[in-house]
């Protein structure tokens, strides 16, 4: 598997990253690059294998249903998630006008 | 039931549909973070720094979101997968912060199941089953608002994290009634597990419909997808208006291209959104930060045991267990709530009348669906005030199925006690109706001695006059007359 240019246009397209032609043209082989490593893989022999996506040998851990149980991970703290917005405004985070 | 076919140049058409219908789950958090998912509170204040996506937060699956989803699947006699995962749908949007969604595309916590819709109301063996492919939990989005800056979109995260099950139908519907009677019927379980609460106008439910057509019998065509269609009408809308489109689109020697479409509900009309050929690029992949989801045998009994009676099941119990008629059973079981009132009076009723439940289940079910709604109608008094208690309804129907006061004076005491403060108990026994025959004689005497003219005119043959005479002599008892009981004694008097 290899990408061209097209290809890594595209992808910073989809994440909406703007990334000029000079910057493409040098990613394309650095991409290549690393994509011909994880080739390496290909050369092991899995039939009959489990695909796995996961490498610790345990399942998903679940929460119990309360609200704000935990206060690193439940809400009430809009000053904290508001902090580092470059805009703010009446509890909104502010962002450039995406209408269509 | 005749086949809905659209009428076109070239000869019938036939509409073919499916649905994806978004439901919200019931939690107090969200599906991978402590934060509330509540309805309506202040912008932001519903995120954690899992839902803002901070850097190095790390989702935890809330139990009861996939507990809920599971008891989903179950109430359509679904296959629960007890291997699933969660997968990254990759996509840039505003109001998603991850820059992805996290989903189950390719091993969802449900797999098939089915429901079964009436499209007649009056006819339960017109049934059809609708295919049900798989239901998946997933994260909803934040919420934009884009009328609110001259410059910017605001960006509320409130919803963002919440949990949503996916359902997606298989496309087995044929019609609009069909999709609404899908929709209308997926929302009435999804009401009685508790899973969702089904309020539409608040986004809790909405559809995606997707519509192709295609002549009788002949492959599928190209479908579109109309978003976020919310509520049953429009959903019926929207496979009409769209299948005619398409029909016209097709018959004019165009092609239907597949894409997303937005219904318009001023103009009742389907319109494309941005048809970007990238839009559907995902590019899925397992999420690396979720292990898989194993859910053992305890967790599926405990589901399975928690799960109430279903809304087919209730009706039939109501029908042949408490010989309700079928238009009843199906009035009292259409909505949860309004099986969990009847229920409720009904074992009330029962047990202060001393008798059975299928010998008050009549009386019961005749004055929750047709007599107390007209009286709170007109009085405009909502189901819920607490005039309109159990033991108020109880306290009425009892005395009515008893035979102490008559069905008019049980309406008309029932709407005083509503509307202004009166000893129910002592009301009801001020008016009991009598059966004694010495007090219905005499006051159809009295009737009749004063009404001489029209005993005449009776007894020449105009018998209508009947209802006239036992008129005047509930009038002349103040309602207290047993009906039955003057009704015997008229016919002995005139002969």
């Amino acid at each position: 598997m290899s990408v061209d240019t097209a290809t890594v246009a595209k992808i910073a397209s989809l994440a909406r990253i703007k990334v000029d032609e000079a910057a493409i043209e040098a990613m394309v082989p650095e991409l290549n690059g690393i994509l011909a490593w994880v080739e390496q893989l290909g050369e092991v022999d899995v039939t009959g294998v489990e695909p796995m996506t996961a490498v610790i040998p345990n399942t998903l851990r679940l929460r119990d249903d309360v609200v704000n149980a935990d206060p690193l991970t439940g809400g009430d703290i809009r000053d904290k998630v508001l902090a580092n917005a470059p805009a703010a405004e009446h509890g909104f985070f502010g962002v450039p006008k995406v209408i269509e | 039931m005749s086949e809905y076919r659209i009428q076109g140049a070239t000869g019938e058409w036939e509409v073919v549909i499916g649905l994806e219908v978004h439901a919200q789950v019931t939690s107090n958090a969200k599906l991978f973070s402590g934060a509330a998912t509540a309805f309506g509170a202040e912008p932001n204040a519903q995120v954690s720094l899992v839902d803002a996506a901070m850097p190095g937060m790390l989702p935890v699956p809330n139990r009861e979101c996939i507990r809920q989803a599971v008891r989903t699947g179950m109430a359509i006699d679904a296959q629960i997968n007890k291997w699933s995962r969660f997968d990254r749908k990759n996509y840039f949007y505003a109001d998603l912060p991850q820059g992805y969604q996290i989903s189950q595309l390719y091993h969802p916590l449900v797999g098939e199941g089915a429901l079964e819709i009436q499209l007649d109301e009056k006819d339960p063996t017109s049934t059809k089953t609708i295919g049900i492919e798989r239901i998946h939990v997933e994260q909803d989005a934040g919420k934009l608002m884009h009328d609110q800056h001259p410059t910017m979109s605001y960006v509320d995260l409130n919803r963002s994290g919440v949990a949503l099950m996916e359902i997606v139908s298989r496309p087995d519907m044929r019609s609009p009634a069909e999709a609404g009677a899908y929709l209308a019927k997926l929302r009435q379980i999804l009401r009685y597990v508790g899973s969702c609460d089904g309020n539409m106008d608040q986004g809790s439910m909405r559809a995606d419909v997707n519509v192709s057509v295609r002549k009788p019998g002949a492959e599928f065509g190209t479908r579109t997808e109309t978003k976020n269609v919310n509520s049953v009408r429009f959903v019926m809308a929207v496979v009409e208006q769209e299948a005619k489109r398409q029909v016209a689109l097709i018959e004019d020697g165009g092609t239907v291209v597949q894409e997303t479409r937005l219904y318009d509900p001023d103009r009742n009309e389907t319109r494309s959104m941005r048809s970007k050929e990238d839009a559907h690029d995902y590019r899925y992949f397992p999420d690396p930060d979720l292990l898989p989801l194993v859910l053992d045998d305890a967790f599926l009994e405990e589901c399975r045991a928690s799960l109430p009676e279903l809304p087919d099941a209730k009706r039939q119990r109501y029908e042949a267990g408490l010989g309700l008629s079928p238009y009843n059973a199906a009035a009292l079981t259409a909505d949860v709530e309004t099986a969990r009132q009847f229920e409720a009076l009904l074992a009330s009723v029962a047990k202060a009348a001393g008798k059975g439940e299928a010998d008050v289940a009549k009386r019961v079910a005749n004055w929750l669906l047709s007599e107390r709604p007209g009286i709170l109608n007109a009085q405009n008094i909502p189901t819920d005030s607490p005039k309109n208690s159990i033991e108020a309804n109880t306290a009425i129907v009892v005395a009515t199925e008893a035979g102490t006061i008559s069905g008019s004076k049980a309406k008309e005491i029932f709407e005083r006690h509503l509307t202004s403060d009166i000893d129910l108990a002592a009301e009801i026994d001020s008016n009991k109706q009598t059966t004694d025959t010495g007090a219905i004689e005499a006051a159809v005497d009295a009737v009749l001695a004063a009404n001489a003219d029209k005993v005449e005119q009776y007894k020449g043959g105009k018998e209508a006059l009947f209802g006239f005479f036992v008129g005047q002599t509930m009038k002349a008892m103040q309602g207290k007359g047993n009906p039955q009981a003057v009704n015997q004694v008229l016919k002995a008097k005139l002969g």
